[in-house]
């Protein structure tokens, strides 16, 4: 736990330093008849961002906050084989979107969750992995009119095998 | 007086149509179902569910909201008698006495006493909200940039002088959350700014719910998951009618530690930064120490589950006084509906009471019929409720994940965000177990495009003089509490360690 916020602090720290650099790309001084430059509030911000990471690793060598007094693991195996399969399964999942689109990436990922982590039977693994995207179709496409992203697979075929001739039906 | 009864009656008109009865009781259901999920409460709703409002107009949606936000109240007494583990941060100290009488068997009689105190709560607040609303809004009409400027570091000042979190890193969440609000185009000259790598997503800014689903969807979710590792054990609960009206005469009893919970949660959840959590918890101190017998507290005392209760609900309301008058939110959950305003197309503030008569009254309306549909439906339902609580994870995250994915998506029709989102959710969830507090984030983007330009409107008017927020007279009061509110921890922390070390 001392270690990990040790890093957090001094990631933290040079994504202010860059977040100042980026500013002054603007100008960060006053411009005389238009009042402050446009990277002035993020620069002083990212100022001030700098100084609380300097003030929490003075914190943590003194070892005044409770991370920092804390003797116990950042992570425990447990939690870290959590950590990676929930924030794993679903970069995975964001990610074939790209290909797959929004109707397809969404089932598959259902299924995977339900079915290999939750141990749930197949009927409701496939109910819930099937409803889902249906649910979704009707309530964005049709009710909100707002186009999920169909991927590269809607692209090439599956917009004009399935995508367009609901929405000749419904809209 | 009967002008402010006027505008109400008129309120109910929009209110009781049916479209918007019926998104009251939506509201109610999905806040209840929301709330008594463990771990889930308003503010995870209100992010996850605000995309899917865009179906209805803008009072539609803002009612539908609000009665999620007092359905969530309610809900998150339910998982914390039922399974000891608070619904939401602001029914833990439900569970203090909750969970001891569910033990005792006396399950049902602990759910019917949280919904009548919550009731009593949500009316009482709802009341006062209708009483203080107008004149505030009154005055902070004739606010100016640099009064607007100084309110929103006021806010920010309460985070820090009222917020039990480490100071250093909750001042780095407020800026964090101020420098993301700043990504896109500068709002005076329009030229780019802080385009992180030449991506061009980064061009349309970083919209708010991209950081709010990030942190309470995909990042409590994370979060939730690896807290709720052991086994649950869920309460018996058997209703009867009897059982129910029996325990409504036995609430005689607790009937001042319900008004003192309710007048204390109002006005502390009118304070920014505050919110329900604090209010609750400071309730049910102060009911014990009224009591004859606090000894009996924590052991399974109606009063104790009462008090918070009342306080949660009435302080939900208090929050949104100064979100509707001054634009300036009283918790996470009302910075999340006043970014939800803005892309509405409303401006918050005290313009609002004058040109949106319509939505703020029918507004304050339905909150007068959310707090009853609540409760109605909250007793009628406590069995389904506490199926929910049986739900295991393995279902519910994956389905809030997807909805996440959607929601994030919707409002920018961007994958960019999505992408964004993911590593909120990740970054958020890392940070939170190092004690950053992440609402202050949540608040500052929202607040941030309104602070920064009231901030360069006041130079301008001074010609760059940072003297116009001390010399006003209210910017400078609003300053100088903003200050003490600031300095205070410090000195206060540095005082501890003297007396420790002598």
């Amino acid at each position: 736990m001392r270690l990990a916020e040790l890093i957090m602090a001094v990631v933290m720290a040079c994504f202010s330093a860059y977040l100042m650099w980026k500013s002054a790309e603007l100008p960060v001084g006053w411009i005389k008849g238009s009042g402050p430059g446009g990277g002035a509030f993020p620069f002083w911000l990212g100022a001030g961002m700098l100084l609380c990471c300097a003030w929490i690793i003075v914190r943590w060598a003194r070892r005044l906050s409770p991370p920092s007094q804390s003797t116990e693991a950042y992570m425990d195996r447990r939690s870290l084989q959590l950590f990676l399969i929930g924030a794993g399964s679903l970069t995975v999942m964001i990610g074939l979107i790209h290909i797959l689109g929004v109707y397809v990436s969404v089932p598959l990922y259902l299924i995977f969750y339900l079915r290999w982590i939750g141990h749930h039977a197949w009927p409701l693994t496939g109910g819930v992995g099937l409803l889902t995207p249906v649910v979704t179709f009707f309530f964005f496409e049709i009710g909100l009119k707002i186009e999920l992203p169909k991927g590269l697979a809607g692209k090439h075929f599956l917009n004009e095998l399935i995508y367009y001739p609901l929405y000749d039906i419904f809209l | 007086m009967i002008e402010v009864f006027n505008l109400l009656i008129e309120g109910f008109a929009v209110a009781l149509q049916w479209q918007n009865l019926l998104l009251v009781v939506a509201g109610c259901v999905a806040g209840l179902f929301i709330g008594a999920m463990p771990g889930l409460g308003s503010v995870n709703g209100v992010a996850i569910l605000l995309p899917l409002t865009f179906l209805v107009p803008p009072t539609g949606a803002i009612i539908f909201l609000g009665a999620l936000y007092y359905g969530a109240m309610y809900g998150g007494a339910i998982s914390s008698i039922m399974l000891g583990i608070p619904g939401a941060s602001t029914a833990v100290a439900t569970t203090f006495d909750g969970r001891p009488m569910a033990l005792k068997g006396d399950a049902d009689r602990a759910l019917v006493a949280a919904a009548s105190a919550s009731f009593v709560g949500g009316t009482i607040s709802v009341v006062l909200f209708t009483l203080f609303a107008p004149p505030l809004a009154d005055v902070a009409l004739k606010f100016g940039p640099p009064e607007e400027f100084t309110l929103m570091i006021l806010a920010f000042a309460t985070f820090v002088g009222l917020g039990s979190d480490d100071i250093p890193k909750t001042l780095f969440s407020i800026m964090i959350g101020l420098a993301m609000s700043t990504v896109g185009l500068d709002i005076v000259s329009g030229q780019p700014r802080l385009i992180f790598f030449d991506l061009p997503g980064f061009y349309h800014g970083i919209n708010f719910l991209v950081l709010a689903i990030g942190i309470y969807g995909i990042g409590e979710m994370l979060w939730v998951i690896e807290q709720s590792k052991g086994k649950m054990v869920i309460s018996k609960a058997e209703v009867s009618v009897r059982r129910i009206l029996d325990t409504i005469k036995q609430l005689k009893g607790s009937i001042r530690q319900m008004l003192m919970g309710s007048f204390l949660g109002y006005f502390v959840g009118i304070l920014p930064a505050a919110g329900a959590t604090p209010g609750s918890l400071m309730a049910y101190g102060v009911a014990k120490t009224m009591d004859r017998e606090p000894e009996t507290f924590g052991r399974g005392n109606i009063k104790g589950v009462v008090a918070p209760e009342a306080a949660n609900n009435a302080a939900s309301t208090g929050s949104m006084l100064p979100m509707l008058t001054l634009g300036i939110p009283g918790s996470p959950t009302t910075a999340i509906l006043l970014g939800g305003m803005v892309i509405w197309g409303l401006e918050p503030g005290p313009r609002l009471f004058v040109d949106h008569k319509d939505f703020v009254w029918g507004l304050i309306a339905s909150l007068y019929a959310a707090n009853l549909f609540a409760l109605l439906i909250n007793i009628a339902f406590i069995p389904a409720f506490i199926a929910v609580l049986r739900m295991p994870f393995t279902i519910l995250a994956p389905v809030i994940y997807v909805l996440c994915v959607v929601g994030g998506y919707a409002p920018t029709k961007d994958m960019h965000d999505v992408w964004l989102m993911l590593i909120f959710g990740v970054v958020g969830y890392l940070m939170r177990k190092l004690d950053y507090p992440l609402a202050p984030a949540v608040l500052a983007i929202v607040l941030g495009p309104l602070a920064e330009a009231s901030m360069r409107q006041s130079l301008i008017m001074n010609q760059g003089g940072f003297d116009i927020f001390v010399t006003r007279p209210i910017s400078g009061t609003i300053l100088v509490i903003a200050i003490v509110l600031l300095v205070w921890p410090m000195i206060k922390a540095m005082n501890k360690r003297r007396t420790a070390k002598a």
